[in-house]
């Protein structure tokens, strides 16, 4: 069943990859957006699946954006693939800080103290003038292995370069869901007392969800900086957190692929509303998201389960 | 002490054990040396101080003074985890299972915690599911009886079950003491013989020395080689089963006055 997902996934990820120069670059711009995003899910969901929610996510979004963006202003390194890696050190780093913390807490308090760290960056780096303040700053042109494209090839090659990113993270979450310690998430949401008398220190397991969401916020925010172009504080703030958890809600946590799937129908419907009514677009997504929720409680990927339960059902 | 109680190194040494919470003392002066693959009952009233006794020997509790040893190893204050680690696993007086996952579920992840290397890495480099945790976790679910129950989720089983599950889990990891904390407490009392029955089979099999808290006197009497009576936070009476349930002093203070002598007082 496993061998048979990563199958699917080589081949939705080859399609993707494929289909990137026959596409607009419009298209292609708002996909790598939705995916450097899908990153930030991915790891919201890994929280998830132990049921904690973080309303603060993007503070590792921010940091790895800012990571790329000052690597590239101070030292003028513009690799993209050492930018990237740098976003995720960087915002993994500050996650191993933060878990200490973190891992202590549950619930509310783990939502409330994730949004309130976020905005803690959030108002440093809008009082900082020497980075922008709430204009931010422009993040150099990204490299290539020396490889300096423009344009619609730069459009091409950040789309590629974050479809490969996600293959990886996909994989390697898809493995972590399957050791011991991603299997915990469930045992320890029901009953932390028992996982500990198995002989399982509970909060290092939170603690490194937390890490493994922090890495992959900082990959997504890398990602988005330089697809973007730019960095603002607006990375760090708590309506750009609650963007991520309104992804993982659509998205559910039953399926890796949901948490990518689940954020392009977003940027998809996002980008759908704005056009169609400018003065109405979150109302719009706010209606998606009662209509999911109501509907599919699971998110986007109990759709999954639903027909493959149908298909057990119909064979004798 | 009897020939029954010294004739094999102790797996379990407590000296001068005292917890207090404040100023009411939960348990003190208590000295317990248990020998391997003895099976000890622990009789008491509520708030005698048995399961204090319990909590502190597998770090829920951190005791006040004295010290623990097992394997000759001082555990006194180590964290519940590692306690397991070093080979201590319990049951709990309410059931502690997952709820929301099945029996086979439950049972495989005790058994994959079990599997694995110890530490982060290992938590992460094991995978989850393999044949050796799948079929040890068939294998405890067939030694305690709950086949039937195998795909049911814990939330909608019977009591029993429950128990035996939670019982299970806690030998998954191979432990060489096992502490049962009430394991028929919301148990009928038809139930209760076959529950302990298939109980102390399954650990016989397995050679576990056994500490159990229990209130049914009969129970006591036919599973325990040896009983430990406590009131008021200490040992009060500690021998074979028959010598402490016999003991006046138990009979009046915890399991009520056997009306052997004609005309006394209580007639």
């Amino acid at each position: 069943m496993a061998s048979r997902a990563y199958l699917a996934g080589a081949l939705l990820f080859l399609a993707a990859a494929a289909a990137g120069p026959l596409v607009p670059d419009w298209v292609a711009s708002i996909v790598t957006i939705a995916f450097a995003n899908a990153l930030v899910v991915l790891g919201l969901v890994v929280l998830w699946r132990v049921g904690l929610v973080s309303f603060g996510q993007a503070l590792y979004y921010c940091l790895g954006a800012y990571s790329v963006a000052l690597i590239a202003r101070w030292t003028g390194l513009t690799d993209a693939f050492m930018l990237v890696m740098f976003g995720g050190i960087g915002a993994g780093l500050v996650a191993v800080l933060v878990g200490f913390l973190l891992a202590r807490y549950r619930e509310i308090f783990f939502a409330m103290l994730s949004l309130a760290l976020s905005m803690i960056l959030y108002g440093v780096l809008v009082k900082t003038e020497s980075l922008g303040s709430t204009d931010g700053f422009t993040v150099l042109t990204p490299t290539f292995l020396g490889y300096a494209p423009h344009g619609k090839e730069l459009g091409l090659m950040l789309y590629w370069l974050t479809l490969a990113v996600d293959a990886i993270a996909a994989v390697l979450v898809g493995l972590y869901f399957r050791s011991v310690a991603g299997a915990l998430a469930a045992p320890i949401r029901d009953n932390e007392i028992r996982v500990e008398f198995l002989g399982v220190s509970v909060s290092s397991i939170i603690h490194t969800k937390v890490v493994i969401a922090g890495i992959l916020g900082g990959l997504g925010g890398a990602l988005a900086a330089m697809a973007i172009g730019h960095v603002d504080p607006a990375m760090a703030y708590w309506t750009t957190s609650g963007g991520f958890v309104f992804v993982t809600v659509l998205a559910g946590s039953g399926y890796v692929a949901a948490a990518f799937i689940g954020s392009l129908v977003f940027e998809a419907v996002r980008s759908f509303a704005v056009d169609v009514m400018p003065q109405l677009w979150q109302m719009t997504l706010g209606s998606v998201l009662l209509l999911t929720i109501l509907f599919l409680p699971e998110g986007l990927g109990s759709l999954v389960s639903r027909l493959r339960r149908r298909g057990e059902v119909k064979a004798p | 002490m009897t020939a029954a109680m010294t004739d094999a190194k102790p797996i379990l040494a407590v000296r001068d054990l005292e917890k207090t919470f404040g100023s009411l003392v939960a348990a003190r002066d208590i000295n317990v040396s248990v020998p391997q693959h003895q099976t000890v009952g622990v009789i008491g009233a509520n708030g005698a101080g048995k399961t204090t006794f319990i909590n502190m020997i597998t770090g829920h509790l951190t005791p006040s003074k004295g010290t623990i040893l097992f394997e000759d190893k001082d555990i006194t204050g180590k964290p519940s985890r590692e306690i397991t680690w070093l080979g201590i696993s319990r049951s709990f007086q309410v059931a502690q299972i997952f709820p929301t996952l099945t029996v086979f579920e439950n049972m495989c992840i005790a058994t994959a915690i079990a599997h694995r290397k110890p530490g982060l890495f290992g938590n992460l480099t094991t995978p989850a599911r393999s044949p050796g945790t799948t079929s040890a976790a068939e294998a405890a679910i067939d030694l305690f009886q709950i086949g039937r129950y195998r795909d049911v989720t814990a939330n909608a089983l019977p009591q029993g079950v429950r128990k035996l599950l939670d019982i299970g889990m806690a030998v998954a990891g191979s432990p060489r003491l096992l502490l049962l904390d009430e394991p028929t407490s919301g148990i009928s009392i038809e139930e209760k013989f076959d529950l302990m029955n298939v109980v102390m089979s399954a650990l016989k099999t397995r050679a576990i020395t056994v500490l159990f808290v229990e209130h049914d006197m009969e129970i006591v009497a036919r599973f325990a080689d040896r009983v430990l009576a406590f009131y008021d936070g200490t040992v009060i009476a500690d021998g074979t089963a028959h010598e402490t349930l016999d003991n006046p002093k138990v009979q009046e203070l915890i399991s009520g006055v056997r009306l052997k002598a004609p005309g006394g007082a209580h007639a």
